[in-house]
């Protein structure tokens, strides 16, 4: 190695960068920045575009249906984080054991999580077929309940959407929960026991502490891809009917790809994302937090 | 603790409620796949009756499910060797080389972390429009448009850096002094080293490729050009179809993620465990 090669040394990791530093800034941060400066401008097919400042966010302020779907958003957020976080605690104490028979029953449960969504979609509008001969409305016939309406059915439709979601989010959460679980110090237990502690106590004050990093992690991944939320609703109910189902993305999907909307959606997109900045941050604070205690 | 027999039947009785919910709609749409006699829209059957590969065959003919399933493949094959090789040469640049400007570039790859490709959807779509600079071709209706996109992924590149960080620098000084290149130590010390990483990447890079609906949909107008996801809906709304041969495609369009899933296991729990999954 003479002086020659070392004076060029300083390309070596700059060489090894390029290719993802040409897909990340041309597929990442030029939208990211296109998608900004569209938020301020009228888009037009013919001719140059036109600045209307402040008028798209303005615009946000009076689109009921926007609210509509913003509220929808944060309902399908909210019920299926805490439906969907309960529901993977308990299946992950009850799967939480070493034997075959349990690893077999963690395996198949988890295709779910691994499907498709646009695959999971079309099972769930097959199994929750609105007339009396589907598969959920004849299970429940035998009880003599229903025939529902589900997707078809504006009251019900958004609570069937939020289904969906959580059969997806189960078996992927409860993953999470089974490794947390396998992190909590067994002495603990052993101290409870000798404290003649009962198995609620137990779960109360040792259990439960100890999965809050856990309990954090399914939080935050069902926030941030919960408030994003597109194909699950797009693919089921197309954000119908009538609009009951429909969600901030699929809003601008409509308003974008739909309407040619550009610097409207554009406009809702950015909103979206400083959103879920907010939300990233606020973990990691919240996080750090925790740690401290 | 002692189990009771109740609390035993207890148990049982949950494991078969759990394998219904998640596994039993599967099961439901195989068994009606091969099921010879035609099942009305939202029906399904507990057993095939007749068994018979007839309305895979039509799926797979007269629907063209292989031209679909062909661009799928043609899709994520590539997109994950692009995306685990681009990781991997950044992972190497940020992890084993100390340069002026490291800290900037690797924060501007993970704040990527935090941005739903849903949010720029629109641009991104305006882009693919666009003629590139100096190729001046458009990405538009090609597989290029649907797999380039998602080739840069925060995760993969955070998660190689993690694991190649952990290598002892000596390996890669003992092969500097035997005179290996810069892409030897790359390909023959770091990476034989970070295969667990390589993995775990590749899984879920499949997976998170194979599931990509919103791209697709935005990247491609021309119907020979759609990926499974994409033409599902397409079929349902577009088409009139015997509802068993729509199952038999719905069918072959979920072996591919469990054939997958079920090969990789071993490899997967460990990328549920570093984190923040963007999927």
């Amino acid at each position: 190695m003479g002086a020659d090669s070392r004076r060029w040394q300083w390309i070596v990791p700059w060489l090894f960068l390029a290719p993802a530093l040409v897909v990340f800034t041309w597929f990442k941060f030029v939208p990211v920045v296109k998608g900004l400066v569209m938020s301020f401008y009228k888009i037009k097919f013919t001719g140059a575009d036109q600045w209307v400042g402040l008028a798209n966010f303005q615009r946000m302020l009076s689109d009921t249906a926007l609210h509509a779907a913003t509220a929808h958003t944060f309902i399908y957020v909210i019920s299926s984080t805490i439906a969907g976080g309960i529901l993977s605690f308990a299946v992950a104490l009850l799967l939480d054991k070493p034997a075959t028979h349990i690893k077999i029953i963690r395996t198949a449960i988890f295709f779910p999580a691994v499907t498709s969504v646009a695959v999971l979609a079309e099972i769930w509008r097959i199994i929750f077929y609105p007339a009396a001969g589907g598969v959920v409305n004849s299970i429940l016939g035998l009880f003599g309940a229903g025939p529902y309406g589900w997707m078809s059915d504006p009251n019900q439709a958004l609570f069937t959407v939020i289904l969906l979601q959580i059969w997806k989010s189960v078996p992927y959460n409860m993953v999470i929960f089974i490794a947390g679980l396998a992190g909590i110090n067994r002495e603990l237990y052993d101290a409870a026991d000798v404290d003649g502690a009962g198995p609620w106590s137990k779960m109360w004050h040792v259990t439960i502490p100890g999965l809050i990093p856990a309990f954090s992690v399914v939080i935050m991944l069902s926030f941030i891809r919960g408030f994003r939320v597109f194909t699950e609703v797009y693919t089921t109910t197309g954000g119908g009917p009538s609009g009951r189902t429909s969600m901030i993305m699929t809003h601008i999907f409509t308003a974008g790809f739909e309407r040619l909307d550009y610097g409207y959606a554009a406009a809702i997109s950015f909103v979206l994302f400083a959103f879920t900045v907010l939300l990233t941050v606020a973990h990691v604070f919240i996080k750090n937090k925790i740690a401290r205690f | 603790m002692q189990e009771t027999l109740t609390m035993k039947i207890g148990r049982i009785v949950l494991y078969v409620l759990l394998l219904l919910v998640f596994c039993g709609p599967f099961w439901g749409i195989a068994a009606t796949a091969f099921n010879k006699g035609t099942v009305q829209p939202g029906q399904l059957v507990l057993w095939p009756q007749q068994p018979t590969f007839q309305h895979f065959v039509f799926a797979w003919v007269n629907v063209k499910a292989w031209l679909y399933l062909f661009n799928s493949l043609v899709v994520v094959i590539i997109g994950t060797a692009l995306q685990t090789t681009v990781s991997a040469l950044a992972a190497y640049a940020l992890a084993r080389k100390t340069f002026r400007g490291a800290g900037i570039v690797s924060l501007a790859i993970l704040s990527t972390m935090m941005l739903p490709d849903e949010v720029i959807a629109i641009p991104l779509y305006l882009i693919l429009h666009a003629r590139l600079p100096v190729l001046d071709v458009s990405l538009y209706n090609s597989y290029a448009g649907m797999i380039l996109p998602i080739v840069g992924w925060a995760f993969s590149v955070f998660l190689l850096t993690e694991f190649m960080k952990a290598i002892p620098r000596d390996l890669e000084d003992a092969a500097r002094v035997d005179g290996a290149s810069e892409l030897q130590i790359f390909r023959l010390v770091v990476l034989p080293l970070v295969k667990p990483a390589l993995g775990t990447t590749t899984i879920f890079g499949f997976l998170m490729i194979w599931d990509q609906y919103l791209l697709p949909l935005i990247a491609v107008d021309n119907r020979s050009l759609y990926t499974i996801p994409v033409i599902l809906r397409s079929l349902r709304v577009d088409e009139i179809m015997q509802q068993n041969i729509f199952i038999a495609f719905t069918v072959i369009a979920t072996i591919p993620c469990i054939v997958v899933y079920l090969l990789l296991q071993r490899h997967f729990n460990r990328g549920l465990m570093s984190g923040a999954v963007k999927g």
